[in-house]
């Protein structure tokens, strides 16, 4: 499912410079009077090994976006080219399955890409270890924090081995310690295994911290409306002045979207 | 990049991790059971106390109304001598067994095809509903005309009586499962039929399991009403002893049949209730501390 097309019309395979194309990209929710316009002929290019955090404020179609790069639904016009590969997707809830233990989580998404029993079990280890929980494999859920649960969710996520991630406000339920580490984390597994990050966030300060470049979307429909690259070396802080600064233009042009709406 | 960093980081996570864990004290297994058995204990004896209390208030006579100590008397009497005590029982056990297994492969087909489809749902969602209402007794004048004084008339309402409370705990199982579970397992790569074995069954098993609870009370239920009205020559049965006692004024093995019965159906209820205090536990919702 490396092309989806709504117009169903062949589309020529991505070239390999880039890991996710987005032409034209368009959503409608619903038909008739009733319809809303979610996505409207947004454009969006990613680089192989790029880390491009979009930030938008509420009814910008930021998950409606990534439900639709990831293929759990299918956009009304438009096409989306992820080079062949299925990206991966983490929620802002851990959605862990609290019927099985935290290495069973993991090992699932092994067993549905048909991983071999036996290869499953260390396969799963190697992925807590990533993640730092190699000693809580045999817990279930529930156990966990919610730091934890979510480090849980990022271990099941990259073991569906997928150059492309796709993160819908992954750390938007946590307390900002933990979401500090978890930054320092996330940018350690994105560099370590080359991937390709989407990372959705409203905070634009995360989205600072993180990203290489951050795409601002207009919402009502949703639209790519400006672009800022974050040229600050790595590894930053968010507490940082050039990241404080840097989020306040950010800020500025997002309120001025917010505003457009006011009127 | 600094050197020290990855390793200042893990220690940070370990630290936050182990904050972040309760250390909670764990009763023993002999303090569970006894924290478990001992209202159940109290109970018991404050309802036999009553019991007798009636029996020597002399409301009724002795002989209509028998204390607890000669029902039990005659309860033991019945199953240490032989006769039909155990084969009653084995036969009824037969009947609600079959029954409620036959009722729980209707029930699960029935609750997932109402659960997948829009069009059956509207058709026979309420209806299922509806059979749930109808008591069970009131189903036998047809069973007994369509399949007259036999087990397959039994069978039938146990049947009846025990598939719509199944189908329904399927149904609202299914229904309430988290999309973002049911996304996340789309995302995973399951389709299909993985996703119901990997997702929506697991998911929907609480719901299920007290469908088939309910299910189970209602069999019982059936079963009973069936074993007073339907007699079956040479094979007796537990409901059919409450019959015969009646007839014979035997008050002591009435009572005595009547506690079988009861213990019986929570015997059973209870292995429900560790099948789902076992999922409540696995999945954090026993102890409030998720």
């Amino acid at each position: 499912m490396s092309v989806q097309t709504a117009a169903r019309t062949a589309v020529p395979a991505a070239t390999p410079a880039h890991a996710v194309v987005l032409k034209e990209v368009s959503k409608v929710y619903g038909r008739g009077h009733h319809a809303v316009l979610a996505l409207d002929r947004l454009n969006l290019t990613v680089e192989p090994g790029e880390f491009v955090c979009l930030v938008g404020a509420s009814g910008c179609g930021k998950s409606t976006l990534l439900n639709i790069v990831s293929g759990l639904d299918s956009a009304s016009a438009g096409t989306i080219d992820t080079g062949g590969a299925a990206p991966a997707l983490m929620f802002q809830e851990p959605a862990l399955f609290p019927w099985r233990s935290v290495a069973a989580n993991v090992e699932l998404a092994l067993k549905l890409r048909g991983v071999k029993r036996a290869e499953r079990r260390a396969r799963a280890r190697e992925l807590l270890a990533v993640v730092h929980l190699t000693e809580f494999a045999e817990r279930q859920p529930h156990e966990l924090s919610g730091g934890m649960r979510q480090r849980v969710a990022l271990a099941r996520t990259l073991a569906m081995d997928s150059p492309v991630l796709l993160m819908d406000e992954p750390f938007g339920a946590l307390d900002a310690m933990t979401r500090d580490i978890l930054h320092d984390e996330l940018e350690r597994i994105w560099r370590e295994r080359k991937l390709t990050v989407i990372f959705v966030t409203h905070n634009v300060r995360e989205a600072a911290r993180l990203g290489d470049r951050i795409v601002l979307l207009s919402s009502r429909p949703g639209r790519a409306v400006a672009e800022f690259p974050v040229d600050q070396p790595r590894p930053r802080r968010i507490d940082s002045p050039e990241i404080a600064t840097l989020a306040a233009s950010v800020t500025d042009r997002l309120k001025e979207e917010v505003r457009r709406h006011g009127r | 990049m600094a050197v020290d960093l990855p390793s200042r980081t893990a220690e940070e996570i370990a630290g936050l991790d182990a904050l972040d864990l309760d250390a909670g004290r764990d009763q023993t297994r002999l303090e569970k059971i006894w924290a478990n058995a001992w209202p159940k204990l109290a109970a018991i004896g404050i309802a036999l106390t009553i019991w007798q209390l009636v029996v020597w208030s002399g409301w009724k006579d002795s002989w209509v109304l028998p204390g607890p100590a000669p029902v039990f008397e005659e309860m033991l009497r019945r199953a240490t001598t032989g006769g039909d005590f155990w084969s009653s029982i084995l036969t009824t056990g037969r009947r609600a067994v079959v029954g409620f297994a036959f009722a729980t492969v209707l029930g699960l087909l029935l609750g997932l095809a109402v659960a997948r489809s829009r069009i059956l749902r509207a058709a026979i969602g309420s209806f299922i509903t509806g059979l749930q209402t109808m008591p069970s007794i009131a189903w036998f004048p047809l069973a007994i005309v369509l399949f007259k004084l036999s087990e397959s008339a039994m069978f039938f309402v146990v049947v009846l009586g025990a598939a719509p409370s199944i189908a329904n705990g399927v149904i609202s199982g299914v229904d309430f499962v988290s999309p973002v579970l049911v996304r996340a397992g789309r995302n995973l790569g399951a389709r299909g039929l993985e996703l119901y074995r990997y997702v929506i069954g697991p998911a929907s098993l609480p719901a299920i399991v007290a469908g088939l609870k309910q299910g189970w009370a209602f069999a019982w239920r059936s079963l009973m009403a069936g074993e007073l009205l339907v007699f079956i020559a040479e094979r007796p049965a537990i409901g059919a002893n409450l019959q015969h006692a009646r007839d014979e004024s035997d008050m002591p093995w009435m009572l005595s049949t009547m506690i079988v019965i009861l213990v019986l159906g929570i015997l059973v209820d209870s292995l429900f209730n560790v099948a789902n205090n076992r999922i409540r536990r696995r999945w954090g919702l026993a102890d409030g501390n998720h």
